[in-house]
């Protein structure tokens, strides 16, 4: 008998990008009074390769969801870490989880920093307060491709010395010799801290760098990221030599929700990292 | 048979239904509820607003008697096609505890498959405009996708237009000209009730083909043109879309912004009503037990506080600022998102604001006030 073999209709296996992966908790370090870093993974053992500056959303059982940046090392994919401030309805409890407790992945989200097309040039990084974390991955990437970048300058801003994220390994990057690291505090107590006072700003006219061929990368609260691109002008930086990291509310982080619209930009799919010639218009303008 | 017109009687509208409910479609379209014209289930000709009419203006819309038995002689209500193929309110997984750690179970629930009665043209660009927005970036809604897919569109050209539609402006009507299934247009003249049905598809023919017709004269087409062309003279309002985008981008400071912000209730309601709108939020809740949770999908809309909300406060934290976002969105970056203006020009958003904000309104202002400075600089 002969069969008439129907063409039939193909439906696309995909993993929905709405569904969380659970994720086990195996490390936790507290950072500051409110900031915790996390290292998770997967129950079924899956790798989590991502680019440095992307960021996943979070999900805790019945609480919610937030979106947060990867600040471990892209080279180690088998972990993925996160650090945490707890100062929401759902970063608060998240940042109470202990090892063994299991959270739900979704990611990773988003654009990335520019560290292969920035091979070849100087590099500053200037962060502000826990924008330290989204930059970490792309410290990590240049540390460990070291020879392919000129100069190298961290520049890094906390309100006191206790908000400062990651002291052990900034301590261990200011021993190195292939790399600036400049460090400030908005204010301290003399007993406490003996290093730079000031915003983070202060610390951009004695970085070492070549204007003309340096990338940098600057991610903290909005009004630090502005005062940092006008000093970085003010050294002969372009406006496509700037990168930034935008934060906006965000429900789906698959640009379909709406909320994280920025001018035309959706800040989940088009950033969270933008060259900032491509923001400029917009940046800085007032409840945009 | 594609592109191909056909007579259709009044009386053998029923027939259409039955075809379509035979193939299996959920037959939904217009019918009267809570003095509304609104989209639901349609059963039989019946149920929809045979003889009915409304009036619309800003901020204001009555249904009123008509003096003829027309079946579609009104134009677009509160409802948009949107709540069935982005419905307001969705489940997207459960999850279940187990241990220390959770299921989850996506919902995959086979959708509806719906024959739509009655898309006007506007509706039928809102349905392209959401198109692109879901299913044609880097993520796909598998839920909008899914139901997309097997919808059965039965178009209606307009002959008449309402108080507040503007669908010449953005050049999305009156007349359906693609992606329908079927188009009708209808004609009453005397004692004549007919409809005009042109094929848009095989599955339009196919239809159509369960339902006595005769083939359309020339005469027959050109009273439907006719009668189209006479909606198309008489819009309710007008908006010129000249380099609308670089016009609202040049003006995200405009003192227009402050005034129209003393008006706007932030309601929402015009972006409820949108037939393009498609801002969701997503609830997390349990169960009492704690043992269940579950993802649940909402229409959102970017006029309450919560929308742009980030640790500290929100984004778009005045009146101004959410108007202004909703306005330059429609109009200005949704063409850099999508390539399309978000905009089609049905009117919803003026009729059913409250206080009767219009968005053509609110545009002419900001060109007329540039055109005035322009003109005082002119000398």
């Amino acid at each position: 008998m002969a069969v008439t073999l129907k063409p039939q209709v193909i439906t696309e296996v995909f993993t929905d990008p709405m569904v969380p992966v659970p994720y086990r908790v195996r490390r936790v370090r507290r950072e500051t009074a409110d900031t915790f870093t996390f290292e998770y993974e997967a129950l079924d053992g899956r790798r989590f390769p991502f680019a440095p500056g992307q960021f996943n959303m979070l999900y805790l059982f019945g609480v919610g969801e937030v979106p947060i940046s990867i600040s471990g090392d892209p080279a180690h994919p088998e972990l993925l870490v996160h650090t945490i401030r707890a100062v929401g309805t759902v970063t608060k409890p998240l940042c109470q989880a202990k090892p063994g407790d299991i959270i739900g992945v979704r990611g990773p989200f988003g654009s990335s920093w520019p560290v292969r097309e920035a091979a070849g040039n100087d590099i500053v990084i200037v962060a502000g307060g826990v924008g330290l974390a989204p930059l970490r991955p792309a410290i990590y990437y240049i540390l460990n491709h070291r020879g392919e970048y000129g100069r190298v300058v961290l520049l890094y801003g906390a309100r006191t010395p206790g908000d400062m994220l990651y002291k052990k390994e900034l301590a261990e990057w200011r021993g190195r010799f292939d790399l600036q690291v400049e460090v400030t505090v908005d204010a301290a107590r003399p007993d406490e801290w003996q290093g730079n006072v000031g915003v983070v700003t202060t610390l951009i006219p004695r970085a070492h760098f070549d204007p003309h061929h340096v990338t940098a990368l600057v991610c903290g609260p909005e009004i630090m990221m502005r005062f940092t691109i006008l000093e970085l002008q003010k050294r002969g930086l372009r406006d496509d030599q700037i990168y930034i990291s935008m934060e906006r509310n965000m429900k789906c982080a698959i640009a379909l929700c709406g909320h994280c619209q920025y001018g035309p930009h959706f800040v989940c799919k088009d950033g969270p990292v933008f060259r900032f010639d491509r923001v400029k218009e917009i940046f800085g303008r007032r409840e945009i | 048979m594609i592109g191909e017109q056909f007579l259709v009687e009044r009386r053998d509208l029923q027939k259409l239904l039955d075809a379509l409910q035979k193939k299996g479609y959920e037959t939904v379209g217009p019918t009267i509820r809570e003095g509304a014209i609104v989209y639901g289930p349609i059963a039989s000709v019946e149920d929809l607003p045979i003889g009915w009419t409304d009036e619309q203006d800003g901020g204001r819309y009555r249904l009123k008697r008509r003096e003829d038995s027309a079946v579609f002689g009104y134009v677009v209500g509160p409802h948009s096609w949107k709540r069935f193929l982005h419905p307001p309110v969705l489940s997207l997984w459960k999850a279940r505890r187990n241990g220390k750690g959770f299921e989850v179970v996506p919902n995959n629930a086979e959708p509806p498959q719906y024959a739509f009665i009655g898309v006007r043209s506007c509706e039928l660009h809102a349905i392209f405009i959401q198109d692109r927005v879901f299913t044609n970036g880097k993520f796909t809604d598998p839920h909008y996708q899914a139901r997309r897919q097997k919808i059965f569109i039965v178009a209606v050209n307009c002959v008449q237009a309402g108080g507040t539609c503007f669908c010449v402006s953005m050049k999305t009507g009156p007349r359906a000209t693609v992606g329908f299934d079927l188009a009708l247009t209808e004609i009453l003249e005397g004692q004549r009730h007919y409809f005009v049905a042109e094929v848009g598809t095989e599955k339009g023919a196919e239809i159509l083909r369960s339902v006595p017709t005769k083939p359309a004269q020339p005469s027959d087409i050109q009273i439907a043109e006719d009668r189209v062309a006479r909606a198309a003279r008489q819009m309710g309002r007008h908006l010129d879309t000249t380099n609308i985008r670089e016009l609202l981008y040049r003006n995200l400071e405009h003192p227009r912004w402050d005034e129209v912000a003393t008006r706007c209730l932030n309601c929402a309601n015009c972006t409820m009503v949108c037939p393009t709108c498609f801002c969701t939020t997503v609830e997390d809740v349990t169960d009492l037990t704690g043992t269940e949770a579950e993802r649940v999908r909402k229409w959102d809309s970017c006029f309450t506080l919560d929308f742009s909300y980030v640790h500290g406060g929100s984004v778009r934290a005045s009146a101004r600022a959410r108007y202004r976002q909703w306005l330059t969105h429609k109009l200005a970056s949704w063409i850099d998102q999508f390539g399309t203006s978000g905009c089609v020009g049905c009117g919803r958003c003026i009729t059913w604001c409250p206080v009767g904000i219009d968005i053509t309104e609110e545009v002419r202002a900001i060109r007329q006030s540039e055109a005035a400075q322009l003109s005082e600089r002119g000398g």
